[in-house]
Protein backbone atom coordinates (compact mmCIF):
# COMPACT_ATOMS: atom_id res chain seq x y z
CA UNK A 1 0.00 0.00 0.00
CA UNK A 2 1.40 3.11 -0.88
CA UNK A 3 -0.37 6.41 -1.60
CA UNK A 4 -0.18 7.61 -4.94
CA UNK A 5 0.16 11.58 -5.72
CA UNK A 6 -2.34 12.91 -8.48
CA UNK A 7 -4.30 15.68 -9.40
CA UNK A 8 -7.84 15.31 -9.51
CA UNK A 9 -10.47 18.30 -11.25
CA UNK A 10 -7.17 20.60 -11.00
CA UNK A 11 -6.24 20.31 -7.12
CA UNK A 12 -3.44 18.00 -5.99
CA UNK A 13 -4.50 14.88 -3.98
CA UNK A 14 -3.21 11.67 -2.41
CA UNK A 15 -5.22 8.59 -2.84
CA UNK A 16 -4.04 5.25 -1.18
CA UNK A 17 -2.53 2.95 -3.90
CA UNK A 18 -2.95 0.46 -5.92
CA UNK A 19 -6.19 1.95 -7.19
CA UNK A 20 -8.70 1.95 -10.04
CA UNK A 21 -10.62 5.00 -11.44
CA UNK A 22 -13.33 2.98 -10.17
CA UNK A 23 -11.68 3.22 -6.81
CA UNK A 24 -10.98 6.68 -7.20
CA UNK A 25 -14.70 7.46 -7.56
CA UNK A 26 -15.67 5.12 -4.67
CA UNK A 27 -12.60 7.38 -2.42
CA UNK A 28 -14.57 10.37 -3.26
CA UNK A 29 -18.00 9.39 -2.96
CA UNK A 30 -18.74 9.27 -6.46
CA UNK A 31 -21.55 6.65 -8.22
CA UNK A 32 -19.33 6.26 -11.60
CA UNK A 33 -23.09 6.64 -13.92
CA UNK A 34 -23.16 9.94 -12.97
CA UNK A 35 -19.51 11.17 -13.87
CA UNK A 36 -17.54 10.93 -16.93
CA UNK A 37 -13.45 10.35 -16.58
CA UNK A 38 -11.38 11.76 -18.07
CA UNK A 39 -7.79 10.19 -17.59
CA UNK A 40 -4.79 12.18 -18.91
CA UNK A 41 -6.73 14.06 -21.47
CA UNK A 42 -8.55 10.78 -22.70
CA UNK A 43 -12.32 9.59 -21.68
CA UNK A 44 -12.16 6.32 -20.12
CA UNK A 45 -15.53 4.55 -20.81
CA UNK A 46 -17.31 3.13 -17.92
CA UNK A 47 -17.33 -0.24 -18.30
CA UNK A 48 -12.88 0.14 -17.99
CA UNK A 49 -13.19 2.64 -15.23
CA UNK A 50 -12.21 -0.79 -12.77
CA UNK A 51 -9.79 -1.91 -15.67
CA UNK A 52 -7.48 1.39 -15.45
CA UNK A 53 -4.89 1.41 -12.48
CA UNK A 54 -4.27 5.09 -11.66
CA UNK A 55 -0.40 5.93 -12.05
CA UNK A 56 1.84 8.53 -9.72
CA UNK A 57 1.23 11.77 -11.50
CA UNK A 58 -1.99 10.95 -13.48
CA UNK A 59 -4.07 13.81 -13.65
CA UNK A 60 -8.37 13.35 -14.14
CA UNK A 61 -10.76 15.00 -14.91
CA UNK A 62 -14.72 14.16 -13.56
CA UNK A 63 -17.28 15.81 -15.05
CA UNK A 64 -21.30 15.86 -14.98
CA UNK A 65 -23.87 17.87 -16.10
CA UNK A 66 -24.67 21.37 -14.61
CA UNK A 67 -27.57 24.03 -15.65
CA UNK A 68 -26.73 25.85 -18.76
CA UNK A 69 -27.83 27.40 -21.50
CA UNK B 1 -58.41 18.88 -45.64
CA UNK B 2 -54.80 20.15 -46.91
CA UNK B 3 -54.26 24.25 -47.45
CA UNK B 4 -53.20 24.77 -50.78
CA UNK B 5 -50.92 27.96 -51.24
CA UNK B 6 -47.18 28.17 -49.94
CA UNK B 7 -47.57 26.24 -46.54
CA UNK B 8 -48.06 22.95 -47.75
CA UNK B 9 -47.60 21.93 -44.05
CA UNK B 10 -50.23 23.41 -42.49
CA UNK B 11 -53.28 20.93 -41.94
CA UNK B 12 -56.62 22.07 -41.38
CA UNK B 13 -58.83 19.90 -39.70
CA UNK B 14 -62.65 19.53 -39.02
CA UNK B 15 -64.70 17.72 -37.02
CA UNK B 16 -62.21 15.79 -35.48
CA UNK B 17 -61.25 15.11 -31.41
CA UNK B 18 -58.21 17.38 -30.57
CA UNK B 19 -56.56 14.05 -28.87
CA UNK B 20 -56.07 12.48 -32.24
CA UNK B 21 -54.47 15.55 -33.28
CA UNK B 22 -51.99 16.74 -30.12
CA UNK B 23 -49.23 14.17 -30.56
CA UNK B 24 -49.00 15.89 -34.16
CA UNK B 25 -48.11 18.97 -33.42
CA UNK B 26 -48.08 22.12 -30.91
CA UNK B 27 -50.95 24.04 -32.64
CA UNK B 28 -53.93 23.21 -31.81
CA UNK B 29 -56.87 25.82 -32.01
CA UNK B 30 -60.36 25.13 -30.89
CA UNK B 31 -62.71 28.20 -32.15
CA UNK B 32 -64.76 29.32 -29.71
CA UNK B 33 -67.55 30.40 -32.05
CA UNK B 34 -70.85 28.32 -31.01
CA UNK B 35 -71.76 28.54 -35.27
CA UNK B 36 -68.16 26.68 -36.41
CA UNK B 37 -66.95 23.32 -35.91
CA UNK B 38 -63.99 23.39 -34.35
CA UNK B 39 -60.79 23.87 -36.19
CA UNK B 40 -57.45 22.96 -35.36
CA UNK B 41 -54.27 24.07 -37.17
CA UNK B 42 -52.04 21.62 -36.66
CA UNK B 43 -48.05 21.91 -37.85
CA UNK B 44 -45.52 19.59 -39.17
CA UNK B 45 -43.34 18.52 -36.19
CA UNK B 46 -39.31 19.99 -35.93
CA UNK B 47 -37.02 17.88 -37.27
CA UNK B 48 -33.32 17.79 -36.39
CA UNK B 49 -30.82 15.73 -37.31
CA UNK B 50 -33.50 12.71 -37.75
CA UNK B 51 -35.46 13.44 -34.97
CA UNK B 52 -38.80 14.81 -34.63
CA UNK B 53 -39.70 17.32 -31.98
CA UNK B 54 -43.40 18.58 -30.68
CA UNK B 55 -42.15 21.78 -29.10
CA UNK B 56 -40.14 24.60 -31.17
CA UNK B 57 -38.96 26.12 -27.68
CA UNK B 58 -36.08 24.77 -26.19
CA UNK B 59 -34.84 25.61 -22.67
CA UNK B 60 -31.84 26.33 -21.04
CA UNK B 61 -31.11 25.37 -17.45
CA UNK B 62 -28.71 27.90 -16.46
CA UNK B 63 -29.02 30.61 -13.71
CA UNK B 64 -32.04 29.55 -11.79
CA UNK B 65 -32.93 30.75 -8.39
CA UNK B 66 -33.75 27.01 -7.74
CA UNK B 67 -33.77 24.49 -9.35
CA UNK B 68 -37.61 23.49 -7.86
CA UNK B 69 -38.17 27.04 -10.24
CA UNK B 70 -35.88 25.38 -13.07
CA UNK B 71 -38.39 22.04 -12.91
CA UNK B 72 -41.15 24.14 -13.12
CA UNK B 73 -40.55 26.93 -15.47
CA UNK B 74 -39.20 24.06 -18.19
CA UNK B 75 -42.31 22.27 -17.47
CA UNK B 76 -44.71 25.22 -17.76
CA UNK B 77 -42.87 26.31 -21.11
CA UNK B 78 -43.75 23.38 -23.21
CA UNK B 79 -40.21 22.06 -24.03
CA UNK B 80 -38.87 19.29 -24.99
CA UNK B 81 -34.78 20.31 -25.82
CA UNK B 82 -32.86 21.51 -22.39
CA UNK B 83 -29.62 22.31 -22.56
CA UNK B 84 -27.01 21.45 -20.36
CA UNK B 85 -23.66 22.36 -19.42
CA UNK B 86 -20.44 20.25 -18.98
CA UNK B 87 -18.39 20.91 -15.66
CA UNK B 88 -15.99 19.50 -13.43
CA UNK B 89 -17.80 18.18 -10.67
CA UNK B 90 -17.21 19.44 -7.73
CA UNK B 91 -15.48 17.45 -4.96
CA UNK B 92 -15.59 19.61 -1.85
CA UNK B 93 -19.00 19.81 -1.87
CA UNK B 94 -19.98 16.30 -2.82
CA UNK B 95 -23.42 16.69 -2.31
CA UNK B 96 -23.80 19.66 -4.85
CA UNK B 97 -25.70 17.76 -7.46
CA UNK B 98 -25.55 17.45 -11.57
CA UNK B 99 -28.72 18.85 -13.19
CA UNK B 100 -29.92 15.38 -13.88
CA UNK B 101 -31.18 15.23 -10.10
CA UNK B 102 -33.76 17.47 -10.79
CA UNK B 103 -34.50 16.87 -14.79
CA UNK B 104 -35.44 13.46 -16.42
CA UNK B 105 -33.46 12.35 -19.55
CA UNK B 106 -36.86 10.18 -19.92
CA UNK B 107 -38.85 13.24 -20.38
CA UNK B 108 -36.55 15.94 -21.78
CA UNK B 109 -34.20 15.38 -24.80
CA UNK B 110 -30.83 16.75 -23.27
CA UNK B 111 -28.32 19.41 -25.37
CA UNK B 112 -25.17 19.40 -24.03
CA UNK B 113 -23.37 22.43 -24.97
CA UNK B 114 -19.87 23.54 -24.80
CA UNK B 115 -20.64 27.17 -23.39
CA UNK B 116 -17.30 28.50 -22.01
CA UNK B 117 -15.38 27.61 -24.69
CA UNK B 118 -12.83 29.96 -26.68
CA UNK B 119 -10.76 27.34 -28.74
CA UNK B 120 -12.29 24.24 -30.97
CA UNK B 121 -10.34 21.59 -29.61
CA UNK B 122 -11.69 22.65 -26.11
CA UNK B 123 -15.40 22.99 -27.89
CA UNK B 124 -14.58 19.00 -29.05
CA UNK B 125 -12.93 18.12 -26.29
CA UNK B 126 -15.62 19.22 -24.31
CA UNK B 127 -18.46 17.70 -26.89
CA UNK B 128 -16.98 14.26 -26.31
CA UNK B 129 -17.17 14.10 -22.54
CA UNK B 130 -20.69 15.25 -23.15
CA UNK B 131 -21.39 12.23 -25.36
CA UNK B 132 -19.87 10.16 -23.01
CA UNK B 133 -22.70 10.67 -20.50
CA UNK B 134 -24.69 8.26 -22.82
CA UNK B 135 -27.62 10.49 -23.83
CA UNK B 136 -27.36 11.06 -27.60
CA UNK B 137 -24.69 12.72 -30.16
CA UNK B 138 -26.48 16.04 -30.54
CA UNK B 139 -24.13 19.16 -29.17
CA UNK B 140 -24.91 23.02 -29.16
CA UNK B 141 -21.71 23.84 -30.26
CA UNK B 142 -20.06 27.24 -29.13
CA UNK B 143 -16.70 28.60 -29.70
CA UNK B 144 -16.71 32.22 -27.90
CA UNK B 145 -14.42 34.64 -29.20
CA UNK B 146 -14.90 37.34 -26.84
CA UNK B 147 -15.90 37.52 -23.27
CA UNK B 148 -17.39 40.87 -23.36
CA UNK B 149 -20.02 40.05 -25.92
CA UNK B 150 -19.65 36.32 -26.18
CA UNK B 151 -20.08 36.66 -29.70
CA UNK B 152 -19.08 33.68 -31.52
CA UNK B 153 -15.55 32.95 -33.00
CA UNK B 154 -16.64 31.55 -36.56
CA UNK B 155 -13.14 30.54 -37.77
CA UNK B 156 -12.98 28.02 -34.60
CA UNK B 157 -16.49 27.58 -34.63
CA UNK B 158 -16.35 26.41 -38.70
CA UNK B 159 -13.04 24.14 -37.44
CA UNK B 160 -15.02 22.38 -34.38
CA UNK B 161 -17.77 22.01 -36.42
CA UNK B 162 -16.29 19.92 -39.34
CA UNK B 163 -14.64 17.65 -36.72
CA UNK B 164 -17.18 16.77 -35.06
CA UNK B 165 -19.44 15.96 -37.82
CA UNK B 166 -17.03 13.84 -38.85
CA UNK B 167 -17.01 12.46 -35.69
CA UNK B 168 -20.83 11.61 -35.70
CA UNK B 169 -22.42 14.49 -33.47
CA UNK B 170 -25.26 15.97 -34.69
CA UNK B 171 -23.71 19.74 -33.96
CA UNK B 172 -26.20 22.78 -33.37
CA UNK B 173 -24.62 25.67 -33.94
CA UNK B 174 -24.38 28.53 -31.94
CA UNK B 175 -23.53 31.40 -34.53
CA UNK B 176 -24.10 34.90 -34.99
CA UNK B 177 -26.41 36.28 -37.21
CA UNK B 178 -24.20 36.23 -40.66
CA UNK B 179 -25.17 34.41 -43.68
CA UNK B 180 -21.96 33.25 -45.16
CA UNK B 181 -21.28 31.92 -41.46
CA UNK B 182 -24.26 30.09 -41.65
CA UNK B 183 -23.97 28.67 -45.24
CA UNK B 184 -20.52 27.45 -43.84
CA UNK B 185 -21.75 25.70 -41.02
CA UNK B 186 -24.40 24.04 -43.52
CA UNK B 187 -22.00 22.91 -45.51
CA UNK B 188 -19.56 21.54 -42.63
CA UNK B 189 -22.84 18.86 -42.38
CA UNK B 190 -24.26 20.87 -39.33
CA UNK B 191 -27.68 19.38 -38.41
CA UNK B 192 -28.90 22.50 -37.51
CA UNK B 193 -27.64 26.47 -37.36
CA UNK B 194 -28.11 28.64 -34.12
CA UNK B 195 -28.19 32.59 -34.99
CA UNK B 196 -28.51 34.71 -31.85
CA UNK B 197 -31.13 37.30 -32.02
CA UNK B 198 -29.10 39.59 -29.51
CA UNK B 199 -26.00 39.00 -27.61
CA UNK B 200 -26.47 36.22 -24.76
CA UNK B 201 -28.11 37.13 -21.41
CA UNK B 202 -28.42 40.53 -22.90
CA UNK B 203 -32.62 39.96 -23.44
CA UNK B 204 -32.24 42.91 -26.29
CA UNK B 205 -34.62 40.81 -28.23
CA UNK B 206 -34.26 40.43 -32.29
CA UNK B 207 -32.05 42.82 -33.16
CA UNK B 208 -31.18 41.99 -37.31
CA UNK B 209 -34.58 40.13 -38.47
CA UNK B 210 -33.25 40.87 -41.78
CA UNK B 211 -30.31 38.92 -41.62
CA UNK B 212 -32.36 36.27 -39.29
CA UNK B 213 -34.77 35.93 -42.71
CA UNK B 214 -31.99 35.89 -44.76
CA UNK B 215 -30.43 32.65 -43.14
CA UNK B 216 -33.37 30.98 -43.16
CA UNK B 217 -34.69 31.37 -46.51
CA UNK B 218 -31.61 30.37 -47.73
CA UNK B 219 -30.78 27.49 -45.57
CA UNK B 220 -32.05 24.08 -45.83
CA UNK B 221 -31.25 22.80 -42.28
CA UNK B 222 -33.16 24.29 -39.25
CA UNK B 223 -32.61 27.27 -38.15
CA UNK B 224 -32.92 27.87 -34.30
CA UNK B 225 -32.38 31.54 -32.49
CA UNK B 226 -30.51 31.08 -29.90
CA UNK B 227 -30.27 33.61 -27.33
CA UNK B 228 -31.11 37.17 -26.51
CA UNK B 229 -34.91 37.11 -26.36
CA UNK B 230 -35.99 38.98 -23.46
CA UNK B 231 -39.51 38.78 -23.25
CA UNK B 232 -42.76 36.99 -24.80
CA UNK B 233 -43.40 39.50 -27.63
CA UNK B 234 -39.47 39.38 -28.74
CA UNK B 235 -40.40 35.32 -28.84
CA UNK B 236 -43.24 36.29 -31.03
CA UNK B 237 -41.56 38.31 -33.30
CA UNK B 238 -38.85 36.11 -33.71
CA UNK B 239 -40.80 33.18 -34.19
CA UNK B 240 -42.65 35.22 -36.97
CA UNK B 241 -39.26 35.89 -39.31
CA UNK B 242 -39.92 31.81 -40.26
CA UNK B 243 -37.40 30.64 -37.95
CA UNK B 244 -37.79 26.92 -36.99
CA UNK B 245 -37.49 27.08 -33.29
CA UNK B 246 -35.92 29.30 -30.08
CA UNK B 247 -34.05 28.21 -28.04
CA UNK B 248 -33.78 30.69 -24.30
CA UNK B 249 -32.55 30.73 -20.58
CA UNK B 250 -31.59 33.97 -19.28
CA UNK B 251 -35.21 34.95 -20.47
CA UNK B 252 -36.79 32.53 -17.77
CA UNK B 253 -34.22 31.91 -15.78
CA UNK B 254 -33.74 36.05 -14.88
CA UNK B 255 -37.90 36.95 -14.90
CA UNK B 256 -39.51 37.55 -11.97
CA UNK B 257 -41.52 34.87 -12.07
CA UNK B 258 -39.62 32.36 -14.31
CA UNK B 259 -42.66 30.08 -14.28
CA UNK B 260 -45.13 32.71 -15.51
CA UNK B 261 -42.80 33.71 -18.39
CA UNK B 262 -42.13 30.28 -19.37
CA UNK B 263 -45.97 29.79 -19.82
CA UNK B 264 -46.25 33.29 -21.56
CA UNK B 265 -43.02 32.04 -23.88
CA UNK B 266 -44.67 29.01 -24.45
CA UNK B 267 -47.64 31.24 -25.97
CA UNK B 268 -45.54 33.63 -28.00
CA UNK B 269 -43.86 30.84 -29.68
CA UNK B 270 -47.03 29.55 -30.98
CA UNK B 271 -48.23 32.71 -31.39
CA UNK B 272 -45.56 33.61 -33.89
CA UNK B 273 -45.43 30.14 -35.73
CA UNK B 274 -49.54 30.46 -36.64
CA UNK B 275 -48.71 33.90 -37.72
CA UNK B 276 -45.86 33.08 -39.58
CA UNK B 277 -47.71 29.85 -41.29
CA UNK B 278 -51.18 31.77 -41.38
CA UNK B 279 -49.13 34.79 -43.55
CA UNK B 280 -49.31 38.40 -42.63
CA UNK B 281 -51.20 40.66 -44.31
CA UNK B 282 -49.31 43.46 -46.62
CA UNK B 283 -47.46 46.76 -45.02
CA UNK B 284 -49.44 49.76 -46.21
CA UNK B 285 -48.84 53.32 -45.92
CA UNK B 286 -52.17 54.53 -46.46
CA UNK B 287 -54.89 53.72 -44.94
CA UNK B 288 -57.40 51.21 -46.08
CA UNK B 289 -61.03 51.50 -44.61
CA UNK B 290 -62.54 48.29 -42.91
CA UNK B 291 -66.04 49.17 -43.50
CA UNK B 292 -68.03 49.69 -46.71
CA UNK B 293 -67.56 52.77 -48.75
CA UNK B 294 -70.56 52.05 -49.85
CA UNK B 295 -74.28 52.44 -48.12
CA UNK B 296 -73.53 56.07 -46.27
CA UNK B 297 -76.31 58.07 -45.59
CA UNK B 298 -76.95 60.90 -48.07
Amino acid sequence: MTDLQITVNGDPRRVPGPASLLDLLAHLGLDARSVVVELNREIVRRPRLGDISLAEGDTVELVHFVGGG
Amino acid sequence: MLVDGPFASLRVTRDQPSFTMTRLGPLIFASMSTTLEPTELVDTPLTIGGRHFRSRLMAGTGKYRTNQEMVQAIEASGAEIVTVAVRRVDLDRTKEEGVLHHLSPERHFLLANTAGCYTADEAIRYARLAREAGFNEFVKLEVIGDRETLLPDTAGLLSAARALVKDGFSVLAYTNDDLVTALRLQEAGCAAVMPLASPIGSGLGLLNPYGIRAIKRRLEVPVIVDAGVGTASDACLTMEQGVDGILMNTALAEARDPVTMAWAMRHAVDAGRAAYLAGRMPRREIAVPSSPDRGMLA
